[in-house]
């Protein structure tokens, strides 16, 4: 392993990585709150509109975020919708993202017994205090495991970005490797760098899931 | 529904020689094409503790939700002081936390500790100062031998202390009346009689109360009026002496029969 080359190309992969952040979370934001609009649709079973979310949800999940990126990427231009690459990553990632948070959020939601929201209604609460006050501090505790496994697998499928011609982490070790041939160097570098961006998220995934248990319930 | 129409039901409540608190009229309940009650009627007045008996899936519970605007009703009329309990399928402003309610399984909020449990709905609902609930709140769970638990969770709690905290839940919302729906059939003997102890005390306080139970001891010491149901009917309904010494229908005494062994020894 030549360091040389590695510190060389450091400053690439830095810049790389700040767009991957950037983008990633960005797209997770967004792809949390599709997720939770869908899953409050689907909990509350709003008439039409939770057969559009349920068609959605299976069309997401069940579609490659290559293939999402590429309808975005080379499809809206044709219906004169015309984005940038950066727009389309977020956009991509949201549109996958939403539905496995959906996912999440209702069934957090579905483990919410049914006397739960009855005695906050005998409490004299009306639906949304209910909801805000008893249904969702339980449902959230029981969808965070999923919700920070997805938050882990979004940033992760950002690799796909470079379909797009989005410089991130992949787009820059496949050129890099491409022009120079430090095939060692070029991985070696995009490994670490998506630790570095991964295991944070992680460690603090479970720090967070085993303060909501323990504040609460279940343990 | 109009003005009009509740002056009238005020009117004929009035004139029935009642100030009944609660008056159910001809209710009918439909789950599907099964009827779980047909034409109930009954009054409770203030100060007034019903308890309601009958077997297994004779609608007693359902009826106590119906009276809580949980279930939708079919026909007839559900009253508090002469105003209906639901509008739209949903409890009515003008009720709102005049009825309070206690359920079998614990029906605590596990993400929150004894006190928050409490004065959550006071706060929330009737916006009152939280320090004022608290004190109250720290005052009932003394009265109900549950001092220092204000810390802890439902999860560290036995099903008797639980049970006890819902009670106090419900009571510091100042209900009218409280509908208390098998609050004890989830417990062991010892555990029962500390919850109805407390439920005795309320009664002495002169809470009006609309009780389900299948404790028949209980339901005879704490009465003043004792109804039974069976297959969505009143079967009998009469102050606690004569339905448990002298009960009128042979559908009652061979319901009471099933709580007495002399038969079979």
């Amino acid at each position: 392993m030549n360091f040389e080359v590695i510190r060389e190309y450091l400053p690439l992969y830095q810049e790389a990585a700040v767009l991957t952040v950037k983008l990633g979370v960005l797209g997770i934001i967004f792809a949390l709150l599709i997720g939770l609009a869908c899953a409050l649709v689907q909990y509350y079973k709003v008439p039409v509109i939770r057969r559009i979310v349920a068609a959605y949800i299976e069309i997401s999940r069940n579609t490659p975020l290559m293939i999402q990126l590429f309808f975005i990427y080379y499809g809206l231009p044709k219906i004169g919708i015309r984005t940038s690459p950066e727009v389309c990553g977020v956009a991509g990632l949201a549109f996958l993202g939403g539905s496995y948070m959906a996912e999440a959020f209702r069934s957090g939601l579905n483990s919410v017994e049914a006397i739960q929201t009855e005695s906050a209604f005998s409490l004299g609460m009306n639906r949304v205090q209910a909801f805000f006050y008893v249904i969702l501090p339980q449902a959230a505790a029981t969808s965070m495991p999923p919700v920070v496994a997805n938050v882990i697998f979004l940033l992760k499928e950002t690799s796909i970005f470079s379909a797009v011609s989005l410089m991130d982490l992949m787009f820059t070790a496949k050129d890099l490797m491409g022009i120079y041939h430090d095939t060692t160097e070029c991985l070696f570098l995009l490994v670490v760098f998506y630790l570095i961006i991964l295991l944070p998220v992680s460690i603090l995934g479970s720090l967070l899931e085993r303060r909501l248990r323990y504040a609460g319930f279940g343990a | 529904m109009g003005k009009e129409d509740i002056e009238d039901i005020k009117e004929e409540g009035q004139q029935d020689g009642g100030q009944a608190m609660l008056s159910v009229e001809h209710l009918v309940k439909r789950f599907g094409t099964e009827t779980i009650l047909d034409d109930i009627s009954f009054r409770v007045n203030p100060g007034e503790v019903l308890v309601i008996v009958g077997p297994s899936g004779c609608g007693k519970s359902t009826l106590l939700r119906c009276i809580n605007a949980l279930e939708d009703v079919q026909g007839g009329k559900i009253l508090l002081n002469g105003l209906p309990v639901a509008e739209g399928g949903r409890k009515s402003p003008s009720v709102g936390t005049k009825i309070g309610m206690v359920f079998q399984s614990y029906d605590l909020f596990p993400h929150l500790n004894v006190i928050d449990n409490i004065t959550l709905a006071p706060c929330k609902v009737l916006k009152k100062k939280r320090f004022l609930v608290e004190a109250e709140a720290r005052e009932l769970l003394k009265r109900v031998g549950l001092e220092g638990k204000e810390k802890s969770y439902p999860r560290e709690l036995s099903g008797g202390q639980k049970q006890r905290v819902a009670i106090v839940r419900a009571m510091c919302m100042h209900p009218e009346i409280l509908l208390l729906d098998e609050i004890t059939a989830a417990l062991d003997p010892e555990m029962v009689r500390e919850v109805l102890e407390v439920v005795l005390d309320l009664a002495r306080q002169g809470m009006t109360m609309l009780i389900v139970t299948h404790e028949m001891s209980f339901a005879r010491a704490i009465a003043t009026k004792v109804m039974m149901i069976s297959d969505g009917h009143v079967v009998e309904e009469g102050t606690p002496e004569e339905f448990f010494t002298a009960p009128k229908t042979a559908r009652a005494r061979q319901f009471l029969n099933t709580f007495t062994y002399e038969s079979v020894r």
